[in-house]
């Protein structure tokens, strides 16, 4: 259940997007989210759907590690999917009581539907590429414009990368609490909602106590090594674009402008 | 009733760039009231192997028999398997989560179905066993010194009445006092209860002093398993493998080198200063001096050996 969370999971394998620069990744996937919500034509959805199974392809990642993500979000999509469904008016097909179904409906329906899953598949194709430290700093170099407006860039990049870098360490000690109380007789399935919730009480307790211990002997160890923030502050390997980067950025500028563009089309 | 393992084998990650064997085939028969020692280099697959004998793993192809019975097998009762093979991991402090030590501890046997006053009975004498004193029961766990904690949290598995124990790693940042007594009540337990006991350690001179047979790990697969003596005797393959056959040991060998007639397997220092005393009497014993400072004489090649042992 635990190894479903894909998020800050970096999947080791050499591919032309795993060596993108990670502002480029960053913005690509800022692009391919964007894009999704500027319009609703199929036609454009159909590219968008070529152009992520075709980054999914090169990427040389696994398609059911890329799908795991979606696990974490399924109550979220039924939700949202079913909301869309029922409660939106239009012209009615049919109704249950004070449910009906629209054609107006299904269609935002799917339409929210396909936009979610591409979301979260977009953004796991990114964490799955990029190590989180590629990640972060391609945020703090990207973002480094904010800092003329006194936003601590260095320090949320930092916040981030430590977040990123902390849930696999919590996922393995919430994996090994849960084991250790399993070995006790723990029983975190069986049960109704009540009794479920109770069965966390042994796992949480543990588990919370455990971050703030990580959390504080990391500032400490931070603090030990000198470590006061972003100024002055220089980097081992400095980010810099290749070639393909600049491609790369080519390429994403003409998917944007496609998928703006079919707000035009006549159907 | 025992525990056997049958060409257990696990794989982590199967079919991803990042396959790795963990457990390899491993085979093999622990009878009742045995005390096991399990050593192993660092990701040598000891932590995976005891948590497929309490059934928290699942193994990619072999299987594990306990008393006769398949526990893999549909329908087998894990549930109850983990009161009965009690599984105690390293630093077992952080699982601990109640108000105070006797309702954590009461934490096993309650969801074993016992009933109330059952489960504070097993739970005041599981921490009698553990060595924990009664001032400390109603106490916060959070309060209690590393020792003691880890002591609280053992008795929250020895509450459950389990027939075997395992214990990863248990003595792992104690100090040596509180390593000593640690492996003292365990061994105490193994003693009165006749509880078969795997220990699991990186300390050959903790396991040689305790375990019947030692069973020794290396990248997964099951190298050695037999009594200490005979698995000392591969010093050697055992330093190849990151690990250490115990002190006196080497200094039994080195005794050996130098055309003294001892036995080069001895794991304990009880039984060099025998071996030795033996060997001294059996040469004509005192010469020079009486049969007292032979056996001082003696007592001193133990103690110091005792101290390169530290």
């Amino acid at each position: 259940m635990l190894r479903d969370i894909t998020i800050g999971q970096y999947y080791p394998v050499d591919s032309v997007i795993h060596r993108l620069d990670p502002r480029v990744k960053l913005a690509g996937t800022m692009v391919f989210l964007i894009s999704l919500f500027v319009t609703s034509k199929l036609p454009a959805y159909l590219l968008a759907t070529g152009v992520l199974f075709g980054l999914i392809r090169l990427s040389r990642v696994p398609f059911r590690f890329i799908t795991k993500g979606l696990k974490a979000i399924m109550i979220l999509l039924v939700i949202s999917v079913s909301f869309n469904l029922f409660l939106t008016t239009g012209t009615p097909i049919f109704r249950i009581g004070f449910l009906q179904i629209t054609w107006e409906g299904i269609s935002l329906a799917v339409f929210m539907g396909v936009r979610l899953i591409y979301l979260v598949l977009a953004s796991s194709l990114m964490t799955l590429t990029t190590t989180p430290n590629q990640l972060t700093d391609g945020l703090e170099k990207g973002l480094g414009f904010l800092n003329r407006f006194s936003v601590p860039v260095h320090e949320i990049a930092m916040m981030m990368s430590i977040a990123l870098r902390f849930i696999p360490i919590l996922i393995e000690e919430t994996d090994k609490i849960m084991k250790a109380q399993t070995a006790r007789g723990a029983d975190f399935e069986s049960g109704n909602l009540i009794q479920k919730a109770k069965a966390m009480v042994p796992l949480l307790v543990p588990l919370f106590l455990s971050a703030f211990r990580r959390a504080a002997d990391l500032a400490m160890a931070m603090e030990a090594r000198c470590y006061h923030g972003g100024a002055g502050r220089t980097k081992m390997k400095p980010l810099h674009y290749e070639k393909r980067d600049k491609n790369a950025y080519l390429l994403m500028a003409v998917y944007f402008a496609l998928m703006a563009a079919s707000r035009f089309l006549p159907f | 009733m025992s525990i056997r393992c049958e060409k257990l084998t696990h794989i982590y990650q199967q079919g991803t760039v990042m396959e790795s064997y963990a457990l390899r085939d491993i085979s093999f028969e622990i009878q009742d009231g045995e005390f096991i020692g399990l050593i192993g280099h660092t990701g040598s697959g000891k932590s995976t192997l005891i948590q497929h004998l309490n059934g928290l793993m699942r193994p990619s192809s072999g299987t594990v028999y306990f008393n006769g019975e398949d526990i893999f097998a549909q329908g087998y009762d894990l549930r109850k398997l983990r009161g009965q093979v009690g599984l105690v991991f390293q630093y077992p402090e952080y699982q601990l989560f109640e108000e105070t030590v006797l309702a954590d501890v009461k934490y096993g046997p309650k969801n074993m179905g016992l009933s109330e006053q059952e489960a504070e009975e097993r739970a005041r004498e599981a921490l009698e066993l553990s060595g924990l004193q009664p001032e400390f029961y109603a106490r916060s766990p959070f309060e209690l010194s590393g020792g003691q904690k880890r002591r609280a949290a053992i008795a929250g598995v020895l509450a459950m009445g389990p027939q075997v124990l395992i214990l990863d790693e248990p003595t792992a940042g104690l100090d040596p006092k509180g390593r000593d007594e640690l492996l003292e009540t365990v061994s105490d337990l193994h003693k009165r209860r006749h509880t078969t006991i795997i220990l699991v350690s990186h300390s050959m001179e903790d396991v040689a002093r305790y375990a019947d047979r030692i069973m020794v790990l290396n990248e997964g697969n099951l190298q050695y398993f037999d009594t200490p003596r005979r698995v000392f005797r591969y010093f050697r393959e055992l330093e190849k493998m990151g690990l250490s056959a115990p002190q006196i040991t080497y200094l039994m060998q080195e005794l050996r080198d130098e055309g003294i007639d001892v036995d080069p397997s001895i794991g304990t220092i009880e039984e060099a200063r025998e071996e030795i005393l033996s060997l001294y009497w059996s040469q004509g014993g005192p010469l020079a001096a009486g049969a007292d400072s032979g056996t001082e004489a003696g007592r001193g090649l133990g103690e110091s050996s005792a101290a390169t042992g530290k």
